[in-house]
């Protein structure tokens, strides 16, 4: 059984008038060590889905429906205690922006001694010991200084490594990378990614990538999930979906990517934007910027459906590949 | 940045500020204040006041006569008072204490009520008991200070008959400081005018510690340390508070400056014995010498608060080191 199972996730922001779902039938699962990557444009739900596992939607958003299995107990009706219990020991949490992510009035050492106190009887001196040994394992120089440091003394990309040695401090089976190295200079992206990738491996632990990049994603998962407008269009082995995309929206974002062999040609840009929750379009969401959209994906949201061992919402599969 | 620069850098602002308040002081005097008034009678012919004002420099060119009152001020001479013919500055710190104390007093409650209420209002936002308080402070934002006095008096010394509405009561002294915190004389007095006082910035308060607090509550960092696992406790009142102290701080400070001046008005209904109600006296006897006096020891108070601000301001802030460890 997979460590992790999202069934028929769905999450709404009740607002004055009418509800706005932010996700629509999510499905997907992941397995201990497995690495699964997220893609999709801004907006399409990425950080929505990573939330509603950790049960941390900002208000007045809520799971509205379907489940969220671990360990054998559904996250989506689990009590805040035991919930607690789960963040940051059970499934760990890695932001985007590392500026953002550590307190500023609170030390690196603070930081760290209160994650483990909240989940371990642990004194204060075991505390110490063990955030150190997580520092020193991300690599950070002097680790026993930068114990008593302020975030505002440390740089982006150690910033960052001190957020990654948060998330690993408990070991757990899960961590979710919310865009680790979006808001990273692009010299130390590679590097960061490259660390964290081993530290998983090295300890076993599942990870769940969300990104733009479809670039990272294709050299690190091994399975991927494509959404568009809170939903999933697509998902199945990453190699596979890459190689040959059913969805007019997957294949919209690999030719948006640089072509290595074809360098300085024209990046195609699928047209228009992704909608606005308010106003996501009647029938298959993504049919106003497709150009294989007839009456049909007009009408009717397609089913998310197994097409040649791998998942693709639209009525048009057979004929794209 | 290291700490003498720092004292030095503050010490020049204080000085800078207190000139321009010694200019308005003395602007007054030379407006208002007519030294022979007191000197000579009605009686004395306009040639010899003239020839009486020459002698007395009170002829001589602005910047000569400010700086002379400059010279005497530094040296603690702000002028006789024309009522209590004792040095001004003296009259004004006899009644020191009493204003120190009520706006203590004041300031304590108005710590103790805002910042629970300030933070429970943040973190349950659409409770009936917040919107009760959120009312509340609106309404109480609107109300007079003398009206709230009023209404103090009324209820709890006219009507209930608990608490005395008039004077500071029993005090003891230590050395040149009258105190009405050791007796409970002293004490019950204290009490209504130090509510009257806190009600101006009670609501303010609550509103700004809920502003900052619900603003905190919605960074990257409060997010993350939810998915830590923290306790709720530990969240709101480590992760959360400690950020929103400091915009509380450094506006916090500046209002409880702000204090001072509505202590002439409480000072009066309550017929408190301070440095507000000596204040309008003096106006209203057009004692200049005490009001200059008053103006001057007033403004020194609030550079002073500033800079005490300023500095707790550096010591919650890790980001603003005055230590001088290297960032
Ligand atoms: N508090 C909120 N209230 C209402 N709508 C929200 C709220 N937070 C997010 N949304 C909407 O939910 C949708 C999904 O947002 P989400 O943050 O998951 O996108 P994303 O895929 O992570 O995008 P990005 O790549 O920019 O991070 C967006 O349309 C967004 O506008
Ligand atoms: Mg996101």
């Amino acid at each position: 059984m997979a460590l992790l199972e999202v069934r028929g996730l769905e999450v709404t922001f009740p607002l004055r008038g009418a509800a706005l779902t932010a996700l629509r039938g999510v499905d997907f699962t992941l397995d201990a060590g497995e690495r699964l990557g997220i893609v999709g444009e801004s907006g399409a739900g990425k950080s929505m889905a990573a939330f509603a596992i950790l049960n941390l939607i900002s208000e007045p958003g809520r799971i509205s429906a379907g489940e969220i299995l671990f360990d054998g107990r559904d996250l989506a009706r689990l009590s805040d205690n035991h919930m607690r219990a789960i963040r940051g020991n059970r499934i760990a949490m890695i932001f985007q922006d590392p500026m953002m992510t550590l307190n500023p009035v609170l030390t690196i050492g603070t930081q760290m001694v209160e994650c483990l106190k909240a989940h371990q009887k642990i004194g204060e001196a075991e505390a110490k010991r063990r955030a150190i040994e997580k520092l020193r394992e991300v690599a950070i120089p002097s680790p026993e200084t930068r114990f008593d440091s302020y975030p505002h003394e440390l740089s982006g990309g150690l910033r960052q490594r001190v957020v990654i040695a948060i998330a690993l401090l408990l070991d757990p089976a899960i961590i979710i990378a919310d865009e680790p190295t979006t808001a990273l200079d692009v010299t130390i992206q590679a590097e960061i990614m490259g660390l964290m990738i081993a530290l998983c491996e090295n300890h076993n632990v599942g990870l769940i990538l969300i990104t733009h990049d479809i670039a990272v994603v294709s050299e690190i998962t091994r399975r991927l999930i494509v959404m568009y407008a809170g939903r999933i269009v697509e998902a199945g082995p990453t190699a596979e979906l890459i190689a040959a995309p059913r969805h007019p929206y997957t294949r919209g974002l690999l030719k948006a990517l640089p072509q290595k062999n074809r360098p300085g040609g024209m990046l195609h840009q699928i047209p228009g934007t992704m909608p606005s929750l308010a106003a996501i379009p009647d029938g298959c969401a993504f049919h106003p910027r497709c150009e294989h959209a007839d009456a049909r994906c007009r009408r009717s949201v397609p089913a998310l459906r197994d097409v040649g061992g791998r998942l693709v919402s639209c009525h048009h599969a057979e004929r794209i590949s | 940045m290291d700490t003498l620069a720092f004292l030095i850098r503050r010490l020049g602002q204080a000085v800078v500020v207190m000139l321009v308040i010694s200019v308005i002081g003395f602007s007054i005097q030379d407006n208002l204040g007519d030294p022979l008034r007191e000197l000579v009678g009605q009686a004395v012919s306009e040639a010899e006041r003239q020839a009486l004002r020459d002698e007395m420099g009170l002829n001589d060119p602005f910047v000569l006569r400010f700086g002379r009152f400059l010279a005497g001020a530094v040296q603690g001479d702000l002028g006789t008072s024309y009522f209590f013919k004792r040095p001004a500055l003296e009259v004004i710190l006899d009644k020191f204490p009493a204003t120190f104390e009520l706006v203590l007093a004041a300031s304590l409650i108005i710590v103790l009520v805002s910042v629970p209420l300030g933070v429970f209002c943040a973190i349950r936002p659409n409770g009936w008991v917040t919107q009760a308080i959120m009312g509340f402070s609106i309404v109480g934002i609107s109300i007079p200070v003398f009206l709230t006095a009023i209404f103090l008096i009324y209820i709890f010394s006219i009507e209930l008959g608990w608490l005395p509405s008039f004077g500071r009561g029993q005090t003891v002294t230590l050395g040149w400081w009258t105190t009405g915190l050791l007796t409970r004389d002293g004490l019950a007095h204290l009490v209504l005018p130090a509510i009257a006082l806190s009600s101006i910035m009670l609501p303010l308060f609550i509103r700004l510690i809920r502003g900052e607090m619900m603003e905190v509550l919605r960074t990257e960092y409060v997010r993350f340390a939810w998915a830590k696992g923290l306790s709720s406790r530990r969240v709101w009142f480590v992760h959360a508070f400690k950020n929103t102290l400091l915009p509380v701080i450094t506006v916090g400070g500046v209002q409880i400056g702000t204090l001072i001046a509505y202590t002439i008005l409480t000072e009066t209904v309550f017929q408190w014995p301070g440095m507000g109600f000596l204040f309008l006296e003096a106006v209203n006897r057009v004692d200049t010498p005490l009001i200059i006096a008053y103006i001057i020891v007033v403004g020194l108070i609030f550079v002073v608060t500033n800079t005490v601000v300023d500095l707790v301001y550096t010591l919650v802030n890790p980001m603003v080191k005055i230590t001088g460890r290297a960032a």
